[in-house]
Formats: C-alpha cells, structure tokens, sequence
C-alpha cells in the first residue's frame, strides 16, 4: 500500500468525504424538503398549532443559509490531505 | 407508558427525512469499508482530527438520551435548578479536564481508563475497575434503549416491550454495519440535526406561551411557584431543605464529585480527545466542548418548562405532584414536539432524537465490547489465543450485551424521571473513580491495594446511602440523594486509600514514570503552539477564561 516516503507530500482535496461537505450536503437537501412542505403542503392547522407561524417554511431558510455557508466554507478553505499516507510519513 | 396516550402523527415526509440521514450515515460506513479511501483514512485515523470535529464529537458523545429528554425532564420538574447540570455540572468539569488532566493523558500515551488503572495500580484494580465500567455501560444502554423505545412506541404504537426489541435489533445492525467510520460522523451530524429541530421547537414554543415574560408568569402561576425561575438556591432539585446544604449538596455534589468523576475518566468521552492531532488541539477539544454546552440547556430546558405550562397532560401531572395520568416527565419533550410542529419539521426532530440515543446505545455497547474481550476475556480468562478469537468473542458479546441491555431498559422504565436514575448510577461508579484516579495522579506513595479497595469501599458506600434513602432511613427528594451518595462514596474512598496506603507498600518510582504528576517531565505536559496553531483564537488558557467568565455571567443572569 505505501510506497516509500516522499520529501514532499501529494496532497488531494477530500472532496465528499470532507465532513463539511456532508454536513452542509445533508442540511442543504432538509432545506428544500422543509421548504417544499411549508409552501405547499402545510395546512392551516399546522399553522394555527404553533400560533400562526409557517415553521417549516422560516426553519428551510435557516438550513439553506447554513448550508450555503458549509459549502462555501469548503470551496474557500479545502481541506487537503496526503494521498498516499503511511505510518511513516505522519504530519506530527 | 400507555401506547394508547402520546402518538405522533409522522407522515411520509417524515419517514423520508429519517431514512436520508440513516442512508447517509450507513453509506458512508458501508463506502468506507469497501474502498479504502485515503481521505476517509484521513478522518477516522484520529491522529488528524482538527480541534472544532473533535469538540463536537466530544459534546455530542453526551448528547444522548441523558441530555435531551433527561434534561427536559427534569426542566419541567424542577424549572431552572435544571441548568446547574450544564454550567455546575459540566463545564468546569470540560476546563479542568483541559488544563489539568488533558496534557498529563495526552503526555503519558495512556489510551483509556482501564489502561490508566493497569497500569498505575496493577490487575487488582484494573479488574475491579474494569467489571464496574462493563456494568455502568448495560446499565446507561438500558436507558439509550428504554428511550429509543419509548420513540418507535410514540411512532408505530407498538407495545413498549415490541418497540425494545424492534429498537435493539436496529441497533445492533448500525453497530455492525456502521462501524466506526459511521460513529465519529453520525456524532458531529446529530449535533447540528439536534439543533436545527431544538431551536425552533424552543422559539415556537416560546412564542406560543407569550415569550420569556409569558413563559415566567405561567410557570410562577403553576403548581412549581417562582422558585422554579431561579437556579439557585435549587432545593426542590437537591430535596436540602436548607438553603445552604442545597447549595454546598449542589456544588460539592452534583459540580465537583459526580462531574468531575464523569467527565474527566469517562472512556468515551477522553478518547474523543485522545484523536486529536496535537497536544494543543487535544486540550482545545473539551474547552471548544464547552461552548456548545453552556447554550444546549435553552434548547433543551426551557422546552421541558414550556411543556409544563402549555401541553395539557403535563400540566395536569404537574399540578398531581408527579403523577396519575398516563404521561411522565420523560415524556415532556415529546409531547411539545406533537404540539408544535408541523409535519417535515416533525420528521427532522424524530431524526434527530433517534440518531442521538441510537448513537449512545452504540457508544455504550462498543465501549463494553472492548472492556470485555480485552480488559476482561484476554487478560483474565481465556489468554494467548490468535486475533480472530477475540474478534469473535466481542462479536457474541456485541449480541449478549445488546440483549442484557433490554432487561436494564425495564430497570429504567420504573422511572417516572430518568435522571435520578442516571444521577444514582453515576454516584455509584464515577465518583468513587475520580477519586482514586486523581489520588492516585498526584500522590505518588499510594500503593496498588488502596487502588482497589478505595474503588470497592467507595461503590459499596454510595451503594449503602442508596438503600438507607430507599428504605427511607435518610429522606432526600429530588437527586439529594445522589449528590449525598457521590459524596460521600468520595470522601470514603479518598480516607481508605490513604489509611490503606499507610500499612501497605507503595510501586518503586520507577514504575510509575508518566503515571504520576511529579514524577513526569514537564516537556511531555506542555502544549507547544507551532505553524497553523500559533495564532492567538487557538491559544488553550485565552478559550478556557472565556468559557469560566460565560459560566459565571450565565449563573448570575438566571441567579
């Protein structure tokens, strides 16, 4: 599996397996879930329950914003990390 | 609890939410075992977790069932009093464990608490120690299950014992399929799925009883009285009578001996920040901890006070003094949910209940694995056989456990509030532990038989108030009585180690190299700052005095 230590480590960015990535992935996708339900399928009585507020519609625009903000996040700053890691070549 | 009371009305959309998260945790575990990834190896090889995951990670490994529906619980019992649980009873706990302890567990390679006690006291009190952890692990599962039970019952209606052994089963599959890979990222994704369900459930609820103002006015009308508003002196939580003993019950207690106890040699927690990348970050994880902690209690609290003034049933529970009716404290934050939240937002905080407590089980489960096929099985019973049988005995051990686990979930269904059963489990094994293992830290005579006899005399006396409180002998409510047992198992272990030390005779220094404070380098305790960790927002002292001065204007704001 490793090969010999190198004197500059390769480096690639973790792409999905960044947990930011996943994080705002999976917070993104509730957004637009949450987002579909209070524009069309949240009923009056759902409303009235909780004193007149559409709260799936004003959460979906908070979890938007946070994902946004995740994702972005990730674009500005990847995350890189050694190709190929060995025992040997430990960044401590 | 009656399946015929409290059911929420989840629809499709909800099940959707739930089955996304699950497919994205147990993809991430199912992908990560298939093709070794280097970033995956990257994330789960600890040694390179940044300082903000393994934080998360740490607080959400204790934002189980104990935290979310247990403090609810006990925020509408007891009201306020409740928050001495996060700034009393847990962050200065976090900040001590990072200035004091952190550098010395991080310094001395010592990977876990058995190890510690193997290691500093020998087998004696490695076994002891070892047999009550695998213990307290079924016994807290027990509540995880109990929990996650009480979640499929409000869900499907099933009877209780149906939706253990259906929630069990589900359980054991996440362990085996999910694996490792699956826990460290279920465990910073619950936070943030928690959150986004808790704070608008709070606000909503908030907004529904009239604000802040509104929720004080009803809570000082309701059979609790405005003593519930005010944290201290808190004598209906600790059952003092006596403004001071309250107090002193509360600090001495619940802040220093059970917290202590808890979050400085609790296994699951320190290894959060054992997989760290440095020293520096290794401190940094419970103090960053920290900060989460001081505001979950809005989230988790004052939802558990809104249901007692708003959700019928509570109310009525409430004002019969705790019972009748077919609902129970635990049940607080559950019943809000039913009230409050429209369908989608109600998929989204069933998710993140049942991530939390599945991941608790989890974490209980593994933890009493490895105690019990290594610290147990191979060192004490079958020894020197090949890798592959002692996989396979954590294996079955995996399935008895999960299994012993449902039996301990009846134990904790008999209570109406969960946390005086955690409390008394608690006083039974951290207390008496944090007292050997911090005599045994900085005293460097004491020897390896005051190791284990200060443990068992320690658990025996907490075990000894407990039936003298039982059998009404001593008369505590509330979670006195636990607070009284931490304490007074401290002070017994403390005083028989050190009579027990006199007559015996102590490890050869040498020995006890990187065990002991004064008899380790200081160069091993020390954090050195270097390249990306030198600047000043990363510096541990500059977080810690920050968090104390939060903690102390919080406790004076809700004073």
């Amino acid at each position: 599996m490793a090969e010999t230590p190198e004197p500059t480590e390769k480096t690639t960015t973790a792409g999905a397996f960044d947990i930011r990535t996943i994080i705002g992935g999976l917070m993104g996708i509730y957004g637009v879930i949450l987002l579909v339900m209070g524009l069309w399928f949240t009923d009056a009585s759902e409303i009235d329950r909780a004193d007149g507020v559409n709260l799936n519609t004003r959460v979906s625009i908070g979890l938007l914003v946070f994902a946004a903000v995740m994702l972005a996040w990730v674009f500005l700053r990847p995350l890189r990390v050694p190709v190929e890691q060995d025992d040997s070549e430990r960044p401590e | 609890m009656d399946s015929d009371v409290l059911r929420l009305d989840a629809s499709a959309i909800d099940y959707v939410i739930l089955a996304s998260y699950f497919a994205v945790v147990l993809g991430i575990g199912v992908l990560a075992r298939r093709q070794v990834s280097s970033s995956i190896d990257f994330f789960l090889s600890g040694r390179s977790l940044p300082a903000w995951v393994t934080g998360l990670a740490f607080v959400s490994a204790n934002l189980g069932a104990i935290e979310i529906m247990g403090m609810s619980a006990n925020g509408a019992q007891y009201g306020l009093p409740t928050m001495h649980y996060f700034w009393i009873g847990a962050v200065p706990a976090m900040l001590f464990l990072a200035v004091v302890m952190m550098p010395f567990y991080y310094g001395s390679k010592v990977r876990s608490v058995p190890e510690f006690m193997l290691r500093r006291f020998g087998p004696t009190a490695h076994l002891v120690n070892a047999l009550s952890f695998a213990l307290a692990q079924v016994l807290i599962a027990g509540v995880n299950l109990y929990l996650l039970g009480t979640i499929v019952n409000v869900l499907l209606g099933w009877p209780l014992w149906v939706s253990l052994i259906a929630a069990a089963a589900i359980v054991l599959v996440y362990t085996t399929l999910g694996g490792l890979s699956a826990a460290i990222y279920n465990e910073v994704l619950q936070f943030f799925v928690i959150v986004a369900a808790l704070l608008p459930l709070t606000l909503a609820g908030l907004h529904k009883v009239g604000g802040w103002e509104g929720l004080k006015d009803q809570i000082t009308a309701s059979p609790g009285g405005a003593e519930q508003l005010s944290a201290w002196p808190g004598n209906e939580l600790s059952g003092f009578d006596n403004d001071f003993l309250s107090v002193f019950g509360i600090i001495f207690g619940l802040g220093f001996v059970l917290s202590f106890g808890y979050w400085t040699t609790n296994f699951v927690e320190v290894q959060r920040a054992m997989a760290s990348k440095s020293m520096s970050a290794a401190r940094r994880t419970p103090v960053i901890g920290a900060f989460p902690k001081l505001f979950i209690p809005f989230i988790v609290v004052i939802p558990g006070m809104i249901a007692a003034v708003s959700v019928q049933e509570m109310v009525q529970y409430k004002a019969n003094g705790g019972t009748g009716g077919n609902v129970t404290y635990n049940d607080a934050l559950l019943l809000l949910m039913r009230d409050l939240l429209p369908n989608g937002l109600l998929g989204l905080a069933i998710t993140g209940l049942l991530a939390s407590f599945m991941a608790g089980m989890a974490a209980n489960i593994s933890a009493f694995n490895t105690v019990f096929s290594y610290d147990i099985w191979q060192t004490y019973v079958v020894k020197d056989r090949p890798d592959e049988y002692y996989l396979k005995v954590g294996r079955v051990i995996t399935i008895v456990a999960t299994i012993a686990a449902i039996f301990t979930a009846v134990i904790a269904s008999g209570y109406s509030n969960l946390m005086d059963y955690l409390q008394q489990l608690f006083s039974f094994f951290n207390a008496p532990l944090f007292a050997t293992f911090i005599l045994g830290m900085f005293w460097k005579r004491m020897t390896a038989t005051a190791g284990w006899v200060g443990l068992v005399v320690g658990t025996s006396s907490a075990i000894f108030i407990f039936i003298l409180s039982e059998t009404d002998v001593i008369s505590l409510q509330g979670q006195g009585a636990s607070f009284l047992a931490a304490g007074v198992a401290f002070v017994a272990d403390i005083v028989i180690s050190v009579l027990v030390t006199m007559v015996t005779k102590p490890k050869p220094e040498s020995e006890l190299r990187g065990l002991v404070y004064s008899l380790t380098p200081k160069a091993d305790l020390s954090e050195n700052r270097t390249g990306d960790e030198a600047v000043w927002y990363r510096s541990t002292p500059m977080l810690v005095g920050v968090a104390g001065v939060l903690v102390v204007a919080l406790n004076i704001i809700f004073f």
